[in-house]
């Protein structure tokens, strides 16, 4: 895994996003350079949850604030509703902000624990005028009904009064709350307690339906990905390994890195709950990748080829795309 | 087998402006020499307070009562230096989040060698010698160079491994682990569950595994103590507990884990409502109002630890499946 190559895309749909050759690189000394993104293809069509799964270090997270150009890329395109946002102005830019929202993975950090819960909400509105103080307020009520939350018990209260599960509902209502078209999750889930993960799961699924969202979700648990996605990418050290959706990704699994990823979710039973297909160590530096296929290096069936050509995404299976020279039968 | 460690009707209070906490609320427990326990519950359940209680490391304001015995030795009235002798090489523990249990301005070296001139009373050249097998152990690359980096340099399944090399150091009996694997991935999640289940196997230690995943106890323990609002609800051996489970409370947490079989789209079963407030003694079982069987008797009277037989243990009125 760990190619390039585009055949996963589609140009015929109604495509909301679509990424071309993104590369990220952070310059961290003379001649170090982190290269968290390479060359990473994907688009996204009306309505669809595009889950983003890997390893930290992956670049997922990067991808994620990639796109919405904080900072932007180092190259490559992302194209926004029919728009270039890379090269577009600042001004220009921020015009289009209110569209793309963010959801981050600390609920509690993520939000101002100096400002009461309807000050957090009407912020975004009052930056872009949406409407007075009446409507405002009206807009926070429904926001709150939305996602759960009593607008009467929790207006005024501060994020430190709130549990992590509240708090992530708050960030929910806030990135609701200028009417996006996508949403990026990263991570929305991963700092939660079981019980409250499907919760705001189901909460995320039914904000979707309501608001016709088109989402990122950003996770390195598959089985969480697994509920809530349409299409699933694998990424490892900043290229994409497979691209399928999430029940054929799991029934009919084809890079060895997913393989790994599949065998790595602990299963609630005591029966079944030996791992299998656990893959040793950790990722290389990314400063420094792996010639070839990245994953090469962990991979039990690496061959010399591997080493010396990269392998790129083809099809497999109808809507499966797999970056591998030795896919799994 | 003997017993190691036995816990009985212990209890954790913390004084707040709004009243008495109650965090733990009477749990009874023993562990035996090798043996595994899973204790899993939500945030706020009592399962950490429960294992730093047992080790003693509560702070001041925390009010203990009950019974702890250590091979034999009521250690609960012992004064806290007398139990201090116990760390290390009788009980450790490995703290949830590796960022920031290791000192930040330290070596990693003579964090891992600390407790081995200090405990073991190792010279400082067999203790690094001692440090370099641990680390190879717990299978960092490249030991010797390990010793010499600061924390920041590491990832966190590294510090992870560090923190295991550290409380295996002095060959503990009893080693408490609390929520080890949370910060981590799931592929280091599995290597580090791997490696301490392997590393207790290696040197018989019993373990305390704290967590709130049910599925990470499932593949590594003996036995559960399932704890909900202070109370241990569920208490049976594993096998037994996953195959013939009697508290509402246990299967709804189950029921709320994410997996792969589950369908796309489908809506994952959640436990409504919140825990109830733990400064308040309400009548009844603490899980009515959660509870999908709920019935007049739950929220009138609380119901007792009963003995459904096969060591299983549970605290409901009116079981899944039925009473014994």
């Amino acid at each position: 895994m760990a190619g390039s190559g585009k055949a996963h895309m589609r140009p015929e749909g109604d495509r909301v996003l679509v990424v071309e050759d993104l590369t990220v690189e952070f310059k961290i000394a003379k001649d170090k350079v982190v290269k968290a993104v390479s060359g990473v293809s994907f688009d996204l069509i009306r309505g669809e949850t595009l889950a983003v799964v890997g390893e930290s270090g992956c670049g997922k997270s990067t991808l994620g604030k990639a796109i919405l150009q904080l900072p932007k890329p180092t190259s490559g395109s992302v194209n926004f509703l029919s728009e270039e946002l890379t090269t577009m102005s600042k001004h220009d830019l921020r015009e289009r902000r209110p569209s793309m929202q963010m959801i981050f993975q600390d609920p509690v950090s993520s939000l101002d624990p100096r400002l009461p819960v309807s000050e957090v909400l009407a912020e975004p509105l009052k930056v872009w005028n949406k409407g007075n103080q009446v409507e405002i307020d009206a807009k926070i009520d429904e926001l709150l009904n939305a996602v759960n939350l009593d607008p009467k018990v929790v207006r005024d209260r501060r994020s430190y009064e709130f549990s992590g599960g509240q708090c992530q509902r708050i960030s929910i209502a806030r990135s609701l709350a200028l009417d996006p078209t996508m949403i990026i999750c990263d991570e929305p889930v991963s700092a939660l307690d079981v019980s409250v993960q499907a919760q705001i799961l189901n909460l995320l699924q039914d904000m979707k339906d309501r608001y016709g969202l088109t989402l990122i979700f950003i996770s390195h648990d598959l089985a969480v990905v697994k509920a809530v996605s349409t299409r699933v990418m694998v990424m490892y050290l900043g290229k994409v390994c497979e691209v399928a959706p999430p029940d054929e990704l799991y029934l009919n699994t084809k890079h060895h890195y997913t393989k790994a990823l599949v065998g790595s979710v602990p299963i609630p039973d005591p029966d079944r709950a030996v791992t299998k297909g656990l893959i040793m160590g950790e990722p290389p530096s990314p400063m420094n990748p792996p010639s070839g296929c990245r994953f090469r290096t962990r991979c039990p069936a690496a061959t010399e080829l591997c080493a010396n050509e990269e392998p790129q995404l083809r099809e497999v299976s109808l809507g499966h795309f797999v970056a591998c020279h030795h896919p799994i039968d | 087998m003997s017993i190691l460690l036995q816990i009985e009707d212990m209890s954790v209070s913390f004084a707040t402006p709004r009243g008495n906490l109650k965090a733990v609320r009477g749990v009874t427990i023993d562990l035996e020499a090798g043996e595994s326990l899973g204790v899993v519950g939500e945030s706020g359940s009592g399962k950490t307070v429960l294992s730093r209680a047992t080790m003693g490391l509560l702070p001041g304001s925390a009010i203990r009562t009950g019974t702890i015995t250590y091979k034999g030795q009521v250690i609960s009235d012992l004064p806290a230096n007398e139990v201090r002798d116990l760390w290390g090489t009788g009980m450790a523990m490995i703290f949830q989040d590796p960022m920031t249990a290791l000192n930040p301005v330290r070596r990693i070296g003579s964090q891992v060698t600390e407790s081995l001139t200090v405990r073991l009373g190792m010279s400082k050249k067999d203790a690094k010698l001692k440090a370099i097998e641990l680390l190879k152990r717990v299978r960092i690359p490249d030991p010797e160079a390990m010793l010499r980096k600061f924390p920041y340099q590491l990832s966190g399944g590294m510090r992870q491994r560090i923190m295991i090399a550290i409380a295996v150091s002095c060959n503990p009996e009893l080693l408490f682990a609390d929520e080890p694997t949370t910060a981590l991935d799931v592929t280091v999640q599995a290597q580090v569950l791997e490696l301490l289940t392997e590393l207790r196997k290696e040197f018989n230690t019993a373990m305390i595994l704290v967590t709130h995943d049910l599925g990470v106890v499932a593949g590594h323990t003996d036995k559960i103590a399932v704890m909900y609002a202070g109370d241990v609800v569920e208490y049976a051996p594993t096998r037994q507990l996953f195959n013939n489970m009697k508290m509402p409370y246990t299967e709804a947490l189950l029921k709320s884990i994410p997996r792969l079989e589950t369908p796309t789209g489908s809506r994952l079963p959640v436990i409504e409502g919140r825990l109830p407030d733990p400064t308040k003694d309400e009548p009844g079982c603490p899980f009515a109002s959660r509870c999908p069987y709920v019935q007049d008797k739950c929220r009138a009277e609380k119901p007792p630890l009963t003995d459904g037989g096969n060591k299983h243990f549970y605290r409901c009125w009116f079981p899944i499946g039925g009473a014994k």
